[in-house]
Parts: structure tokens; sequence; C-alpha cells
């Protein structure tokens, strides 16, 4: 019997204080100085023991960075003299898609390895866009396994990356007709990848590669960044390269477990992959495909070869590239999906996608949605303090120090807490969804509960006819 | 109606929030010009500016009660009338950093208002509608016909629930109100909450509920009016404690965290809480879901006759969450037995919960009730079972509205914590997480609230809502929250309407929030 997958996870703290969301000001001119009562000394999460000295000081008003908001402070000051305000900067972190609050969560799970856990019900919106606009059913009677989050490690998440094997076949004589290829099998539906447009340099890039061995997957690695230094984890790096650069790569392309081919034109790639296959038979070959309007033709096509795996790639908010109207991502792996579906050749190859993959739910809401697996490449960055504040796309310094030398085993480990938190929420969602396998949960439209099936399936009956009558 | 049928309801006692400095949504600053001259205490009716007549010097405002700018029509406008201009208001810039898109800033506030007064708050504050751009946010009732209102009082209107409608011999549970409360468990919840809730559950004639932490003695003078769950952790589940309860409730899963047991952190299982649940101090409690010995609806009519055998009277509900087939789960639990289906909708409240679950798992509460309702009424057995429903019902209007989709009653929890000042900042899964000393059972933090003041709080805030009912039923000619049940042609919503229709209603409160 093999191993369990179990990610290790260890406290890892930021090397800078994070951005918190809530700050404490106060109004001094009306305080007493003095107070013998002053809420300071009482905050019960010790928020202000750091500052006491400012209890008395009269300078400029203190930002706090870990006030959990209880309002306490602000409640409870004999003179009235305490507001709270959202911290200016965390007005400023992230996008409209990469919000505040999510990478907050992501620098939360990347320090602690936790699945973040919270009381008091949901405060969201009811729906929102894209992946929001979805719930994943559960089940009141199916389990994985029958104790809770007890015993879940037998709730499966592999998926595979190598050929689809489709059945033996023999010759007359009953010898084998075709060897099959090695599997080459992933225990977390997760590939790592550095975005292109954030800082990729050699200590960025040690640190995902040791993340990756820890978490026994794979991290995509531009062929020319490929340094002797690496070869240490070259188990766990999959190169990519052009179509015309096989000769230039022979030795990365024999000794890596698999390889990623940008896609040019579809006869071009399969000439390529033939080329490939004559060099090393059980090379594990994915070719990697802008998500625009064409995808699904191309993902069509693909199917037919000697193809392992496509990995498409959307961007930074799962739109697709090139068009004036974009679908979303899980749109658009629904739509691949169900062209492959239509051919009869979904069986034939492995989907993974990444673009606007931020959360572990969209995870799991991506492989309901036909993907095999997903590529997370902003959280990656975003485990080592990344602030997303695209500085270093204008070529100033990076906040976090991520542009100097900085000790890849805390960066390793804070992206394998990262993804060892997502993996637990997979297996929380997997579990109360009565799913056993991620593999079965490909394409398992069923197992969502979709908004706008449930307002013409439920709402609609009542209120068009009302409002017909009015 | 005779005298006879004047319902007798409890006693609103006016009852302050225990912190200092209540939130309010306008704030009003007096600056140095102040000549004390105390014009402004004499002119402003609504009691925000104070003088004492020994007390020359100037007092804080009660900002809380100031209705802000609409007074600026009034001849007694403070800041218009104060003769050394040193008064200003503004809308309290700390509301953005209050609330959340479900429970808005001016919601918390109105029911902390409402759980001081029992009545509904003069200030202008929007209590009904979230911001949440969905569900019953977008759901209004119907604009009323004048002819059919009835001019009766509040307390010639009956907005009792039975919860017995099976024609069996067990008791004929009638509640006063269309709520009880939902289980809060000995361990998450500080314990003179919990019998603060039993208390005001007994004033106002209804139901609370052990939660799946086992069942206090404390609760025992109030047993009538406690309900004892049975939940997978099972802790607690004794002999005595199902003979104690007039409803025994099987927690098959909770609409915060579908598809996962309780959760319990390590750092809230005290001495206390360990004892009773026979475990470990320190460790995190974790209960498994669903029932190991429940496979099928036939496991679960064991279950069921397994209660009704040890207690001969009691009633029994069975709570679920809300997959896509919940109307199966509602007819399959009828069938074994039950007299209460309480389905749990996916964005209720929680002690602690995974926030994938809380956000991702199972489907609202406004889309199950009218399912389950549909469902049941096909198979002809809506009338001999009650429906209840919770999970992110949060207002009095919500209630009705969850009762015109085809519930009998709703459970509330959150809101009755919002009652007792709770500010929803999330943190009640730590031991020293909650600031406010209601969801913590900390040596020091729990003590932070008296049973007493729990009582009044709770209750109060249910008289405001009665008066909601009251009136809503008055405009629609009903005279009983029973007519309301699935009357969902009083209902809209704003997305089925066209435009001139949905211009006669509320718009949806739809303002961007820092989350």
């Amino acid at each position: 019997m093999t191993d369990k997958y179990h990610v290790p996870v260890k406290i890892t703290p930021p090397r800078f204080q994070p951005i918190g969301k809530y700050s404490i000001i106060e109004f001094r001119e009306d305080c007493a100085g003095s107070c013998k009562k002053c809420v300071k000394k009482n905050c019960i999460y010790n928020n202000f023991s750091y500052n006491r000295k400012h209890i008395s000081d009269m300078k400029e008003p203190e930002y706090l960075y870990t006030c959990s908001g209880c309002f306490r402070c602000v409640q409870e000051c004999t003179k009235g003299i305490f507001s709270r305000v959202i911290n200016p900067e965390y007005r400023t972190l992230g996008d409209d898609y990469w919000r505040a609050d999510i990478i907050l969560k992501l620098w939360y799970q990347a320090h602690t390895g936790n699945i973040p856990v919270s009381g008091s019900g949901y405060g969201g919106p009811f729906i929102g866009e894209g992946f929001d606009s979805v719930w994943t059913d559960m089940s009141e009677i199916v389990r994985p396994t029958r104790d809770g989050i007890h015993g879940r490690e037998y709730i499966n998440t592999c998926f595979e990356l190598s050929e689809r094997f489709k059945g033996l076949s023999f010759n007359d004589n009953m010898t084998l007709a075709k060897k099959p290829r090695k599997i080459l099998e992933v225990p977390l539906p997760l590939l790592l990848n550095l975005p292109k447009n954030l800082i990729i340099n050699k200590y960025t890039i040690l640190a995902a590669a040791k993340a990756a061995s820890i978490l026994k997957t794979f991290l995509l690695i531009d062929s020319k960044n490929y340094t002797p230094n690496l070869s240490k984890y070259k188990n766990n790096l999959i190169p990519c390269l052009k179509t015309d650069e096989l000769k230039k790569y022979k030795n990365l392309i024999v000794t890596s477990k698999a390889v990623l081919i940008e896609y040019t034109n579809t006869q071009d790639i399969i000439r390529t992959v033939s080329c490939i296959r004559s060099l090393s038979r059980n090379k594990t070959v994915i070719i990697k495909v802008p998500l625009n309007t064409n995808a699904d033709k191309i993902a069509s096509e693909l199917a037919d070869e000697d193809v392992d795996t496509i990995y498409f790639y959307a961007d930074d908010h799962g739109k697709e590239l090139n068009t004036k109207n974009p679908l979303f991502l899980k749109d658009i792996i629904r739509k691949i999906h169900n062209r492959l579906v239509a051919d009869l050749t979904r069986q034939n190859i492995n989907l993974i996608f990444s673009g606007g993959i931020a959360m572990a739910e969209h995870v799991a809401k991506a492989i309901i949605f036909g993907a095999d697996a997903a590529v997370a490449d902003i959280p990656t960055m975003i485990a080592m303090e990344c602030r997303f504040c695209k500085e270093c796309q204008k070529g100033y310094s990076c906040p976090v120090k991520l542009d100097e030398e900085f000790d890849s085993d805390w960066g390793a480990a804070r992206i394998a807490n990262l993804f060892g938190a997502w993996h637990g929420q997979l297996l929380e969602v997997m579990g109360a969804m009565g799913i056993r396998e991620a593999r079965r949960l490909r394409g398992e439209i069923g197992r969502s509960i979709r908004f706008e099936n449930l307002e013409k399936d439920i709402f609609e009956p009542i209120f068009k006819r009302h409002s017909e009558q009015l | 109606m005779t005298k006879q049928d004047k319902i007798n309801l409890p006693k609103i006692v006016e009852t302050p929030s225990r912190f200092k400095n209540p939130i309010s949504k306008y704030i009003i600053r007096r600056n140095s010009k102040c000549i004390s001259c105390g014009l402004c205490a004499k002119l402003c009716s609504y009691g925000v500016h104070i003088r004492y007549d020994n007390y020359a010097k100037t007092i804080r405002p009660n900002e809380h009660k100031c209705i802000g700018f609409k007074c600026k029509t009034n001849n007694f406008f403070c800041i218009d009338n104060c003769p050394q201009n040193a008064l200003t208001l503004k809308e309290n810039p700390a509301l953005e950093t209050l609330g959340d898109y479900r429970w808005t800033p001016e919601m918390l506030i109105a029911h902390w208002e409402m759980a001081k007064t029992g009545s509904l708050p003069i200030v202008d504050l929007e209590y009904s509608l979230g911001n949440s751009g969905g569900g019953f946010d977008k759901i209004r009732f119907k604009i009323p016909e004048k002819q059919n209102y009835v001019n009766i009082a509040d307390n010639l209107i009956d907005t009792s629930v039975s919860l017995n409608k099976s024609e069996d011999n067990r008791i004929k549970k009638v509640i006063s109100i269309p709520c009880y409360g939902g289980g809060m468990s000995f361990g998450s919840t500080a314990l003179s909450v919990l019998i603060g809730r039993a208390k005001a559950a007994k004033a106002l004639n209804t139901l609370t509920c052990t939660g799946e932490g086992g069942y206090p003695e404390e609760f025992l003078p109030y047993k009538d009016h406690v309900i004892t769950q049975v939940a997978t952790g099972l802790f607690g589940v004794r002999e005595d404690t199902i003979l104690n309860a007039p409803v025994v409730e099987f927690k098959y899963a909770q609409g915060a965290k579908p598809g996962l047991g309780g959760h319990l952190l390590g750092d809230k299982v005290t001495k206390e809480v360990a004892e009773l649940r026979e475990t470990v101090v320190g460790r995190s409690l974790f209960s498994p879901f669903p029932f190991h010995s429940v496979y099928s609806v036939e496991d679960h009519k064991k279950h069921v006759d397994w209660i009704k055998e040890i207690n001969p009277s009691c009633l029994v509900s069975v709570k679920v969450s809300t997959p896509i087939d919940v109307e199966m789960v509602a007819i399959g639990s009828y069938y074994a037995g039950a007299h209460i289906i309480h389905i749990d909708g996916s964005y209720g409240g929680t002690g602690a919960a995974p926030d994938i679950a809380k956000k991702n798992i199972a489907m609202p509460i406004e889309y199950a009730i009218p399912k389950v309702h549909r469902f049941l009424t096909a198979e002809g057995v809506r009338d001999k079972i009650t429906v209840i429903a919770s999970g992110g019902i949060r207002n009095a209007l919500d209630v009705a509205k969850a009762i015109a989709l085809g519930a009998d009653g709703v459970v509330i929890g959150t809101a009755e914590l919002v009652a007792l000042d709770c500010i929803r900042c999330s943190n009640c899964e730590r031991g020293r997480g909650c600031a406010r000393g209601i969801a913590t059972t900390d040596i020091e933090l729990r003590d932070m609230i008296e049973e007493e003041y729990a009582m009044r709080r709770i209750t109060n805030m249910y008289m405001a809502w009665r008066k909601q009912w009251s009136e809503l039923l008055r405009t629609y000619g009903l005279k009983s929250i029973k007519e309301l049940v699935g009357r969902t042609d009083l209902l809209v919503h704003l997305d089925y309407l066209d435009q001139k229709e949905k211009s006669k209603y509320k718009p949806a409160p739809n303002f961007k929030m820092i989350r």
C-alpha cells in the first residue's frame, strides 16, 4: 500500500507586517491623558500591547494591523474618542477580481496551513459572477467516509497527466500489442506556475520548485529559467518549450517526467510530439494553448492526436483572451468539455486550466465543470507575501523584497501551507458532496447547483405568474 | 373576537446596551465654540442633547437617537439653532467598517435599538432589506389594496404556530410567535446567554434549543421551552434529557456547513464544556457526519421511533440542510414520523465553520422553502407536517417572506445574538474571540452578560418584530399568521417585474462594501 497523501504544514510567519483590514483611530484632543480605565489596556486581543507607549503619547494616530474588529474600544472609551476606519492600504490591495479579502485569506493560509474557519454566517453577496454563481451540492446520506473530518484521507484527490489508458490490446499469440506508457499521477489536482508578469527570479523559482516537491506536484517552468541548481527537483518540474527548441533542450526533455510545448498550429504540434516520443517514448506531453475563442476547436483537434494533456490559460481574471465579449473560465471549461464529450474524445485527453484560480473552491468548481485539474499561478506568488501591487511591472522595487535574495525554504513552506490548506478544503467540499475521488467529480455537473437553474425551476413559476397578473 | 381571545404579550422593559458608547448612524460633534447655553437640550425632542439642572457642563450627545438630516425641516434642528454654530452633524464614517452584505450596518443598529426599546426605530434605518442583491433582499410584499386593511389591535392578531399537525396523541405544542431559537451548544455560547434565551423563550411562549453540546442543568426550570438536540456527536444525549424535552430535534446537517459535523475548536473546550461533553479539555471536537447509524430513510425512522419510545409525549423535529433534492429528504422525514421538518439554508449562522462551506455548499433557504412546500402539497401531506425554515433569516420581514413562501415558522439564531450586541465580527470560533461576551466560554468573557439582560433584549426584539408582523397582516386583511403560509401571491420579486411595476417598490440596496 502506498503512503496516504498528506501535506506537512508548519506555521511560517510573514517577513513583513501584512496589511490588515481595520484600523482604530483616536481623536486625541478629547483624551483625558491619564485615564485609569483606558480601553487600550483591556483589548482582549492585546492589539495595543506593542504600542502601549502611545497611551500617553500624543503623536499621530497609529494604525493597527491585527484589529479583529470587535468595536469594544470604540464603544467603551470613557470619552468616546475612538473610531474605526478601513486601513487605507487595504483599500488599494488587489483589484476587482483578486479582492483584498481573498489576498488576506491566502496569506492566512500560507502563514498557518490551516483551512480558514470562522464564526457567524456567510456575509457576502447572495450571488456573484463567474464561480460565485454556482453552489456545490451536498448529500444528506451518501458519504465517502462516515467520520466527518476524520478519516478523510480516504478521499482521493489524484489526477493523471499522462496518457489516458484506453485498455490493453493483444496480438494473436496473446502478447501485448502495445505496452502502455508510464502513468504520471499527481496527488493534488493542482499544478504550480509563476505568473509571467510578476517576479520570476532564481529565488522565487527555487522556492516554488521546493514547494512542488513537498506537495508532490509539478511546477511549470520556462526552459530558459531551468538552471542546474534545480536539477535536484527535476521530478517536480515540467519545462516549457517552443516547438523549435527540441534540439536545444534535448537533455531537459529526457530528464523530465513531462514536457510542456507551446501551441503553434496542430500540424506543427503533431510533428513535435512524434519527435519527443522518438526521444523518449514514456514522456508525458502537455500542450499549452491560449484560452481564446478557438480553444474548443484546438482541443477537439488535439484530442484525436497523441497528446496526453492540454493546458489552457486564460487571463488573470479568468477571462477568454483576445475577444471583446470574453467568456468566464467556468463557461469555457464547460464548452470545451462538452465539445470533447460530443466528439467522444473526452476520454482521450486530460484538460488543465489556469487563470482566475484564486481560491480552493475554484479548483473544485473547475473540476465540476469539466477540468481534470487547475494550475495556480498568482496564488503561488501571494503565498510568498506578494501584494499583487504590480509595482514590479513598472520597474519599481518589490515592497516585500521578493526581488532580492530570500530563504527559499521559507517561501516553499508558505506555498506548501497554502496549497495544503486548499487540499483540506477540497476534502471538505468533496466529502460534503459524497464524492470519494477527484476523478469522479470531473464534469459531474449534477454535484453543482446553478443560480440560473434555481431561478428557472423555483422562482420563475412563482414570480413570473404573478408579474403577469399585475 | 372576544376579550378572552386577547393574547398576553410579555412586558417590554427598556434595556440599554451594555456598552457605554452606542454605535449610531449619525454623529454630532460639538466644538470648542460651545458656550454651554443649553439651548440644544431644550429644543431637541428626541432626547439627543441632555442637560441636567444642576450641572452646567456639556454632556456628549446621545447620537444614536438623532434622526439625522431629515430633522433639518424641523424648527428645532439643533445644528441651525445653535447660536455659536458649534454643532456639526454627519453620517458616522465608522459605518463603513460595520456589518456585511447580509447584515448591513443599518440592520445591525436597528436591531440593537429594537432590543433596547421593544419598538421599531425612529431613526431612518433600513432594517428589513440587506445589501446581498438576491433572495429576500429582492423579494417584496406586494403593494396592498387599501380596502383590505383590517383595523384590529396587535394583541388580537394571532402569530402562533402549531408544531404538531399530525393526528397522533402527542402534545399539541403551540408557540406564540412564528419563531423559535436555533440550536446553540454549551461550549459555543456562554451559559448566561443560553439561559437568557431560554428565559426569553418562556416569556414569549416559544422554544429554544440546546444545540449539540449537552443539556446543562440550568435549563431545567425552563425545560418546557427547551428542545433537546440529538446531533451526530451525541453529546449529552441521555434518557433524562430526552424525557425533559417537549420537542427533540435530530440535527442531520447544518446550513452553514452542510455535509460536515459540528465544529468546536480546542480553545473553547474548557473544563466545564469537556465535563458535560465527556471529552478532553482543549481538544477540538469535530462531530462526524452524518449519523453513523443512518444510511437510509428506514434507518432514520428507527431513530425517530427510538426517541418516541423513550418519550411518549414529545414531538420530533428533523433538521436538515438544503441539497438540491431537499424535498425528497422532507417527504422521507414525514413518512419516518417526524412532526417538524426543519430546513436550514446555506447562508445560516454558525459558531465555527470552514469559510468554503459557508459560502459554497447547498442552496439558500429562499429556494428550498417553496421547493419543499410545493412538493409536500403535491404529495397531499403538507397539512400534516410543520415546515420550519432557517438559515439567513435576519429580520421580521424575512420571517414573513419565508412564511409566505411556504414555511409555517422559522428558527432564529443570529438575530437573537445581535439583540445581545453581537457585531458579526466572525471571531466566534476562537476561545477568546468574542469580545462581546456572547459566543465564548472564556473564564473572563463569559460573565459579561447577565441572564436577565439577555432575556429582556431578546424579548424586546421579538416584540418589535411582532409589531411589524401585525401591521403586515392588517394590510392584507389577515388576522392570523397561519393565513400567510404559502401566500406567494402576496410576494413580488424585483427581477420579474417590468420597469414600471418595479419603480413602485423600494429598490434593492446596492452599495459597494469593502469586504
